[in-house]
Parts: structure tokens; sequence; C-alpha cells
């Protein structure tokens, strides 16, 4: 099973990943690369890391023993609580780590696309508490369904910059921040949010949000004495999935569930699909920087994507699940809107938990095929789900 | 025609149009006209829903042309449907070609008068297997420098290059710009090897365009301000521009110090 294990400095997971950008983000990139390996090896680096995650982020955060979800299931369910995370959900694991480096690396200033506005969130928070001016891209059609989440931002003194090319979304949004990057690098940070994009990010964000898995796994271990037949996660661009997943990659009989949204259906239209299922239903190709698997018509045109939840609503998915996919080692599943909805209310009222609609795919899925989960299952939670109020109660209406 | 034959009659003016703007089928009497009004080479753009290389000027016109009907089949109708004697190259995004299939993609561009290609998402580390397909169909694989590129690095660039190398004239996407940078006529200055260099990303008049061939390069790419005439519909304007930047690059030309070795 060693090789599902990628080192840190690995620019392709088997034939996934890699570096298709325009040349002058090659090396910055490389700098970046560079300056991040360098880092994760001093333990200077690291304290400071671990000290903002446990005095500032609120880490560790606990793994709940679900006990009336439980019930339900007929098995034992635990939840991984990163929605008690600064900010109300696991984005902020991976803004600080990053923020922390872009500060030793003498950058000023931040910049980062958002879709749902939960990492333009984190980013905005790491913008004001370490020093950095911050500018967060956002698709207006995102804007308009985060308003919340855009002041927020504003809060914390990060401007939000409308993107209005292509579908106006969470994908454009990165196409934006990229186009800022190719000009700005000397003095920027391009804080990626998910585990996707050219490399070192895909091994970057995995890396700072694998402190989810790490604490999952030590938490499970002292509670039950062993390890959990199953971890079920959301997966959008795959930054919790990936974290939680990580540290486990080499106990085989841990089953790891990638949970994608199935939106409408799993139809699509010349330039839409109504889902996001990129893992699962997608095909190879190249979006911002990597090859994996991605959403497109047969032209290579990429498709839009849909999700109720906008933080699952992208036509790609990170590299490194495509091969850990292709491997067999993490299952895809998909859980469409109502499913998502059905967990978002059934954890609200059997735990007095709000999920964020996110990770409510991955309680929604559970609800599902309780018996995909084993007798000792592990759900992450990605967020909370104050953000998504609004966006239920219109759902409902309908 | 092959692109070093073309380099025969250095400095070039290269002519960038994004295909299918603003319909396909107007798109290869541009081709006619814009080589009847001096341009040298022709960059026919493919235009792809994701143009990270691009300012907003070509991304627009991406967006129109894929409104138009634009795809990969039709590209290569009217890449056929344009014949002139000068050469013509490819310009777009990997995943476009990706989904094609490399060998296929190669073989359209051989097939339809294409003699290069410029991918900007795809640097000669990704470029082996499209480097492989180019070569099964005689068609060049240019690559880019930029501003930013460390010396080493560029070495292996134009080592890597074929029929030009293609220097990005400024760090940021494609469009238009009001001056020629210092940091430009450094890049011109450093490049190594005898390749063809071919200077692009924000020239839109004939000063600038004299400027970059006087720094020593062999060829003046223009491509925003041409897609943003077209879209005004000024295509008469733009033949003029493009009989003023050709008559500035052979002046700049001729003024130029010969090259010594």
């Amino acid at each position: 099973m060693h090789s599902l294990i990628s080192d840190t400095s690995a620019v392709k997971f088997g034939r996934y990943g890699g570096l298709f950008v325009p040349e002058t983000l090659v090396p910055p990139l490389a700098e970046l690369a560079k300056a991040y390996q360098r880092l994760m090896k001093c333990e200077d680096f690291k304290e400071e890391l671990n000290l903002a995650l446990k005095t500032f982020a609120g880490r560790p955060t606990p793994l709940y023993y679900a006990r009336n979800l439980s019930q339900k299931l007929g098995r034992k369910v635990y939840l991984k609580r990163e929605d008690l995370v600064h900010g109300g959900a696991h984005k902020l694991n991976n803004t600080l780590g990053q923020a922390l480096v872009a500060k030793k690396m003498g950058k000023t200033r931040l910049i980062a696309e958002t879709g749902a506005g939960q990492h333009g969130v984190a980013t905005a928070i790491v913008g004001a508490n370490l020093g950095f001016e911050t500018q967060v891209y956002m698709g207006e059609v995102d804007i308009e369904r985060q308003k919340m989440n855009v002041y927020r931002m504003q809060l914390m003194g990060a401007e939000v910059i409308p993107v209005r090319s292509g579908s106006r979304t969470l994908k454009d949004a990165i196409n934006e921040a990229m186009r800022d990057w190719a000009s700005s690098f000397d003095h920027t940070h391009y804080l990626l949010g998910t585990a996707a994009g050219a490399h070192p990010f895909p091994s970057m964000v995995r890396d700072f949000q694998s402190v989810i898995g790490k604490e999952a796994r030590s938490q499970i271990l002292q509670a039950e004495g062993r390890l959990p037949d199953s971890i079920t996660a959301c997966v959008g661009g795959g930054s919790n999935a990936m974290g939680i997943f990580a540290p486990f990659l080499e106990d085989e009989d841990v089953r790891l569930l990638a949970v994608e949204a199935g939106g409408r259906g799993l139809g699509k239209t010349d330039r839409i699909a109504d889902h996001g299922a990129s893992l699962g239903l997608g095909t190879d190709g190249v979006l911002h920087g990597a090859l994996t698997k991605i959403l497109q018509d047969p032209y290579g045109q990429i498709l839009e994507s849909y999700s109720v939840a906008a933080g699952l609503d992208y036509p790609g998915v990170g590299p490194e699940l495509a091969f850990l996919a292709e491997k067999g080692r993490v299952l895809t599943k998909i859980a469409d809107d109502k499913t998502a909805m059905r967990g978002f209310h059934a954890l609200s009222k059997l735990e007095g938990i709000i999920p964020a609609l996110e990770s409510a795919h991955a309680v929604g899925y559970a609800l599902q095929e309780p018996e995909a989960l084993g007798d000792l299952a592990i759900i992450n939670i990605s967020g909370r789900g104050d953000k998504d109020l609004a966006t239920v109660m219109d759902y409902e209406n309908l | 025609m092959k692109i070093s034959e073309a380099f025969i009659a250095a400095p070039l003016l290269i002519v960038y149009i994004c295909a299918g703007d603003p319909t396909p089928a107007a798109t290869p009497d541009l081709v006619r006209r814009l080589a009847a009004a001096g341009a040298d080479i022709i960059e026919l753009g493919l235009p792809h829903s994701d143009p990270i290389a691009d300012g907003p000027t070509i991304q627009a016109a991406a967006q129109r042309a894929i409104a138009a009907g634009m795809n990969t089949d039709v590209y290569f109708q009217v890449a056929a449907e344009a014949d002139v004697a000068i050469p013509k190259v490819f310009m777009g995004y990997y995943n476009m070609i990706y989904a094609r299939g490399l060998d296929r993609f190669a073989g359209d561009c051989a097939r339809s008068g294409i003699t290069g290609m410029i991918v900007p998402d795809l640097p000669p580390e990704e470029a082996g297997p499209l480097q492989e397909a180019c070569a099964k169909f005689d068609v060049d694989l240019i690559f880019l420098a930029a501003p930013n590129t460390p010396a080493e690095r560029l070495k292996m660039i134009e080592k890597e290059t074929s029929g030009f190398l293609y220097l990005v004239a400024r760090t940021g996407v494609t469009g238009a710009q009001s001056d020629i940078l210092q940091s430009t006529r450094d890049l011109i200055a450093r490049v190594p090897g005898s390749k063809p260099k071919a200077v692009g990303f924000g020239i839109s008049t004939p000063a600038q365009a004299a400027e970059v061939i006087a720094a020593g390069a062999d060829a003046a790419i223009v491509g925003s301000v041409c897609v943003d005439l077209i879209a005004r519909g000024e295509v008469e304007r733009l033949e003029q521009l493009i009989r003023d930047m050709k008559a500035a690059v052979k002046a700049a030309g001729k003024s130029k110090a010969p090259i010594v070795g």
C-alpha cells in the first residue's frame, strides 16, 4: 500500500496532477514549493502553526459520539467537528498554514478565490490577524447568493472583487485569481482554498488539512480502541476529504467514502452539468493547472457544475483524489440536493448540530446507505450550517 | 508554409485573431485580409471556456466565438478554408488538445495547413507527449518564456522550442499596454541560442512593434488590439493598423545593427 502515499514534493499522483500553467506562474509556483518544503522541516515554523491552530483556530476539535444518529442508523457513528473551527469550517486549517508560509516568504498581500464564501472568510480572518492586504475573487452569482459571507469578509478588512467572466462562479474566480497572480507574485501569495490546482497546492493543502485526520485517528483509538470501519466526507475540490483521509491511507480496512454533489440529477446539457460529481462522473482533463477528473464537453470546454451547496459546486476535483479513486482506495458516492437536505434536517433534529450543506451531503449519504458505513463510522462535519439558512429556506419554499 | 521559411524574411509581424469571432464563417476571409495587409504569420486562437492566460479582450472574444458555434471540428474546417501563403499557427489551451487526443489534434493541424502550435498553459515539463505527436506530423511546438523565467530555465525552453521562441513581453495576461518595459528588453537580450524570438503580450502600436524589433526581436506579435477592432466591426482600420505595423517592423529591421555571429 506504500505506493498510495504521496510525498510532499510529488508533482504527480500517478498520471494526475502536474503543472499545466502559463510560464509566468512556473517560477512563483517553484518558489512556493521550495519555501513550503523548507518550512515543513523547520521546528519553529511547525510550533508557530500548532500554536495558532490551538489558540486561534480552536484545535483540536472534538470527535463526538453521535448517540441519536447512531441509534437511528443502527451502528456507532462519530462526528469530527470541523464546524467548531474558528470561522465555522475546516478552511482555516489551510489558510493559517499558507498565510504563515506567505509571511515567511515576505509576501504582503493575499489573494484568494471563494465560492460559498467560506474560504474567503477564512482568508479574510488570517489576513486581518497576520496583517496582510487581502483581496478575494468571488463570482457575481455567488456574491448574490452569499451576501452574509461577503459582509463578513468586508468586516475583517478584505476586499471582495466581483468576477464577471465565464459562468461568474467559483471556477471563474479561480481563473481570475490566477490571472492576478501572474503579475503580482512578487509581493502576493495566492492562497488556494482546496487540494486542487498546480503543484504544490494539492500536497500543501492536503498537509495543512491532514490535522483533521491525525486528530480523528488518535481520538477514535482512544474512544474505541480501534480504527473505524469507514470515514465519510463530502467532496467538492476535496480539501476536507483529503484532510481526514490522508492519515488513514495505509489502513486498508478503513473504507474511505467520498460523497460528491448529485445536484438536481445526473444529466447534463451542452454547457451545464446538473451536478458536481467530477470524481465519479468526470473524465480526464486539465483544469486550473492540473490533470484530473473534470466535467467537460467532448471538445474539452469546461461545463458549469451545479449543487445546492456552493462549496461542492465545482467542475473539477483534486488530482490526488482522482488518483486514489482510480486505485480503488477511495470510493466515490453521490448524494443529490434532496439527500443533502435530509441530512441537514436529520443532524439538526437528532443531535442539535446544524451542518453546512456541504457536510450535509455526507450525512445524507449515511442515512441513505447506512450499511456502507460498517459498525463503527466517522463522518466529517466540515462546516456549520448557519451560512446556509437562507438557501435552505429558499429551497423549501419552492 | 513552414515557420522557418517565413523567418528568412525576418523581422516579421505576427497577428493573432480568435477563430469564430464574430462568427466561424467570417474567419477565413479575415485571415486572407490580414495576410494581404502584411501579416507574416497568423495565429489562429481556438476559444476555450477558461482562458487563464488571457485578459478581458480575448476572454470576451472566446465567449462570443463559442456562442457563435465555434468548436474544434469547426476550427479545423475554418483553418483549412483560410488558404493563405503564410504560416498558420494554432494557439489554444491544452485541455482542448487533450480532449481530442494529441495525435489526432496534431494530424488535424497538419491537414488544415497549420504548421505550428502555441499552448500557453503547457510548459516544456508537461509537453513530452505533445512534442512526440507534433514531430509525427511535422508541426512546430512553440514554447513561451517570460521576464521572470530564470536563466537556466530560459536555456532549457530555448532548446525545447521549435519554430520560434515566444517571449512574453511582461508578466500577467494578454492585453494592450502603454509602453514596452525595460524587463522586455532585458528578456530579449538574455535569451541564449539562435532560434528566432517573437515578442508578444501588450503590443498594440507600430511604435511598440518597432521598439521590440530594435531591441533585438525577430518578430512582433499583435493580438488584443486586433481582437478589439474586429469586435467593433472596424476591419478596415485593422487592415490599416497591420500595414502601419508591418512598415514599422521593416523600418526597425533595416536600421538595426547587423547581428554578429
